[in-house]
């Protein structure tokens, strides 16, 4: 141990026990970004409360994967195929309902999820392939089958009560999809901070050699986790069915980046060992922030682009250690 | 100690280890018993780590058997040697950095609280109290990274006692302790044996275990070769247990006859930095080794790390061959001829997953190129020569470095940068870890390069190994050079020692 690292480290941890500037530099971010919007584009209806709601709508599938993806980074893993299983969910939810019926169609949704799920924590879990390559064939070989199963055809979802439930319908003045979101990070945080799982997971993803010599089965977490992350990929891929009524291999396409984003933004590890979900919620709405200020200011698609690749890199720059 | 019919603690019988055909324990015995520190000592390779890790349940035995408290116990894995009551307190630390004190100590076992979810302000409460019964004071809510390594120590003995162990193995547990840390350790051990429990300690350094132990067994080669009370066995029987029929007498001071009017190679004047440095004047001859004492936090990393131009001084000048240096970059100082072996090989001397030849032959490419190419048989020739010329034993020099002893991984870094022919070697702790045998060969490396006519500043917490290869002595002192020795005025360890905790000697 090096004298000035020790220095270093202490006046860092003592700058950051003060401020936690690392963690917490989404909110600053958030509420910044959403003022000079609503400076600057709110006489083009950004501060409307319709355009608000929208916002919620169009990030709530990216917040409840990216609820989940905070557990798969926070564990030292990472996982490129939610956009993809979405995608393949909302085409198998649409083709069962249709040819079968609704209860077999949301079950056959979650479970083409928990498929890939556990085809991917199984591949990283038992077989030691990295994450990051697992997923990567995954997020190709999950969005093919979805094109290929459906022919490249939308698949309409005529049934009213699904799509009420899963995306569609309001509760009185509250969009459906605010309370897939709550109920999505409500879940989501206690089970990260107050049960045994939230704390294998970190333990697992903050130090695997000290987890499994204090009897864990790190394995087995990842395996979860992994397993997970495509559940709710699956869910998020059905909610985008009911909001949109169909479904299609497109829906969540490139969704991955943009949940990545967001947990990092949100103040979770990249280097696993913590991992903040109200964060995550507010790194999600960011994203949603800037991509409806961006479409209010009128870049065209491909500079929103651009500036949300910027935004990434800087999130990941910024949650890097020292 | 305690002398009772009673069973020990632990009791290991014919205890044999097998890794495919290499026979790593033969037939080990070894009792342990409750309320004893039993030091068990020997050689990197000797088999301790492994007869730890048998005990503790990471590997499985090849055969023999194992009595816990009387009763014949199978230990499978780690969570049959917790049941049992055995805890470690690892050397490389098993904590989780990003959780609290009392997560730590909890973690697996969490207290369910209402709704089954996890209760911490009950972990926090037996945290408080375990720590409490120490007579230590830390905050059960502090999160572990943020602390230094002595606290970490600290926890994993607490989760230890909290999972109720009964035995406690510590690996070289005062590695990364300063020396009041250490004495806070051993408060804390005299108190675990005060309560009955068995410590196990691993450890290289004689005082400690001539201080702390009880009982002493050494292993050699897989075998035990002493096994007795601390009282019954003199410093010389150790070493020449652990070390064998090498000869011990590495360890003392030879004047290698450096001539005092030799030119200066090295020179620092005024000193200082941002870090810790306010004021440092030495100066390092041809043919001279230097020793850098001092205690933690006295600037002695800090200065090597200004000299090898990893750090800018504010103050004061470097001087090579008189001339005056300003290094940018450690490129600079290397150019100029000043090589860092640096603290930690394998976090900033090596590159762990390469192979021996490629750690070797790093800062030396150039001297290997074919045209634009690295030439492999000039690999092989310089890659054979060092293996040879510095008694590197590595069965595959192709395969990784990772895979070799911690001393001949340190062998390596000290080869790899001797064979860039520097003028000025600074060595940071360079047998940090290492074991007798190994340190002794190093020390005379090191002896053997300052009698080309180069210099070395030998920078190190161990005084007799200090005292074996310094012709000059520097010691500092709250960043400053506080006082200036020839190693013949000095006449023993004892007296070093109270110059460098700063008494009037």
């Amino acid at each position: 141990m090096t004298i000035p690292a020790t220095a270093q480290r202490s006046l860092v941890s003592r700058l950051s026990a003060r401020m936690d500037w690392r963690s917490n530099i989404i909110y600053v971010a958030f509420i910044a970004v959403f003022i000079l919007f609503a400076i600057t584009l709110g006489n083009d209806g950004f501060l409307s409360g319709n355009n608000l709601l929208n916002i919620v709508r169009q990030t709530a599938t990216i917040s409840v994967m990216a609820v989940a993806m905070t557990f798969v980074i926070a564990n030292a893993e990472i996982d490129l195929s939610v956009g993809s299983i979405a995608g393949l969910s909302s085409v198998v939810t649409a083709l069962t309902i249709t040819h079968v019926g609704l209860v077999p169609g949301i079950l056959a949704g979650l479970l083409s999820g928990a498929v890939v799920g556990a085809i991917n924590g199984g591949l990283v879990a038992i077989l030691k392939v990295p994450s990051f390559l697992v997923t990567l064939g995954m997020l190709g070989l999950a969005a093919g089958l979805a094109q290929w199963i459906t022919g490249s055809a939308p698949q309409p979802i005529t049934n009213d009560l699904y799509v009420e439930v899963f995306g569609g319908g309001d509760l009185g003045p509250v969009p459906g999809l605010l309370i897939w979101t709550a109920v999505a990070v409500a879940t989501g945080w206690v089970v990260m901070n107050r049960t045994r799982y939230g704390r294998r997971v970190l333990a697992t993803g903050g130090n695997p050699t000290a987890a499994a010599y204090t009897g864990i089965r790190t394995a087995k977490i990842k395996f979860l986790v992994l397993l997970t992350s495509g559940v709710v990929a699956a869910l998020a891929g059905m909610l985008y069915a009911g909001r949109l009524e169909s479904g299609r291999f497109q829906w969540g396409q490139g969704d991955e980046l943009t949940v990545i984003a967001a947990v990092i933004l949100g103040g979770t590890s990249l280097f696993g060992g913590r991992g903040a979900i109200i964060g995550t919620l507010f790194g999600s709405l960011f994203m949603g922030l800037i991509n409806n200020g961006l479409i209010l200011a009128g870049l065209d698609v491909a500079q929103q682009q651009v500036v949300r690749g910027a935004i990434i890199i800087a999130a990941v720059a910024l949650s890097r250690k020292r | 100690m305690v002398e009772t019919a009673a069973p020990p603690a632990v009791r290991m019988r014919d205890i044999v280890k097998n890794f495919g055909p290499v026979e790593v324990l033969k037939k080990v015995d070894i009792d342990i018993r409750a309320g004893e520190v039993h030091a068990l000592a020997g050689e990197n390779g000797a088999g301790k780590s492994t007869l730890m890790k048998v005990l503790q349940g990471v590997y499985p035995i090849t055969s023999g058997t194992i009595e816990v408290r009387g009763e014949p116990i199978v230990i499978r894995d780690t969570s049959d040697a917790e049941r049992a009551g055995i805890g470690m307190v690892f050397q490389e630390f098993s904590l989780i950095p990003s959780m609290t004190v009392a997560q730590n100590i909890a973690l697996n076992r969490e207290r369910l609280g209402r709704f089954g979810l996890v209760d911490d302000k009950a972990a926090e409460v037996e945290a408080r109290r375990i720590f409490e019964d120490l007579g230590v004071e830390l905050d059960p809510r502090a999160t572990v990274g943020t602390l230094g390594t002595a606290y970490w120590q600290l926890v994993e003995i607490a989760k230890a006692l909290a999972k109720d162990a009964t035995v406690l193995v510590m690996d070289e547990p005062t590695a990364s302790l300063a020396k009041h840390e250490v004495e806070n350790l051993f408060r804390i051990i005299e108190k675990l044996k005060d309560r009955g429990i068995a410590i196990v300690y691993i450890s290289h350094r004689m005082d400690e275990i001539r201080r702390i132990a009880d009982r002493i067994t050494v292993l050699r080669d897989g075998s035990v070769v002493l096994s007795d009370t601390i009282e019954s066995s003199s410093s010389a029987q150790i070493i020449e247990a652990i070390i064998g029929r090498r000869l011990a007498t590495e360890l003392v001071y030879r004047d290698r006859g450096a001539d005092r009017g030799a030119p200066v190679l090295l020179e620092a004047l005024g000193i200082a930095s941002d870090h810790v440095l306010r004021d440092v004047h030495l100066s390092v001859r041809a043919g001279e080794i230097v020793g850098l004492a001092g205690l933690m936090g006295s600037g002695r990393t800090e200065f090597a790390r200004v000299v090898s131009g990893m750090d800018r001084p504010t103050k004061g000048q470097l001087r090579i061959d008189g001339r005056k240096v300003v290094f940018s970059s450690t490129q600079k100082a290397q150019r100029a001829g000043v090589a860092l072996i640096p603290e930690d090989r394998r976090e900033q001397g090596l590159v762990l997953e390469h192979s021996v030849s490629d750690n070797l032959v790093l800062p030396v490419l150039d001297s290997i190129m074919s045209g634009p190419f690295i030439s492999r048989a000039k690999t092989s020739r310089v890659t054979g020569d060092l293996v040879s010329r510095f008694g590197i034993k590595a069965s595959d020099p192709f395969a990784p470095v990772s895979l070799l002893s911690g001393g001949n991984q340190q062998k390596v870094v000290v080869a790899k940068w001797i064979n860039t022919q520097p003028r000025v070697l600074v060595m940071d702790e360079p047998t940090a870890g290492v074991d007798i045998g190994t340190k002794t060969e190093i020390l005379e490396m090191v002896r053997e390069f300052a009698s080309q006519g180069n210099g070395v500043l030998f920078i190190s917490s161990e005084l007799p190994e200090l005292l074996a290869v310094s012709d000059r002595i520097v010691v500092l002192r709250g960043g400053t050079t506080y006082r200036e020795l020839e190693r013949s005025d000095i006449e023993s360890e004892e007296q070093l020692q109270l110059i460098i905790q700063g008494e009037p000697a």
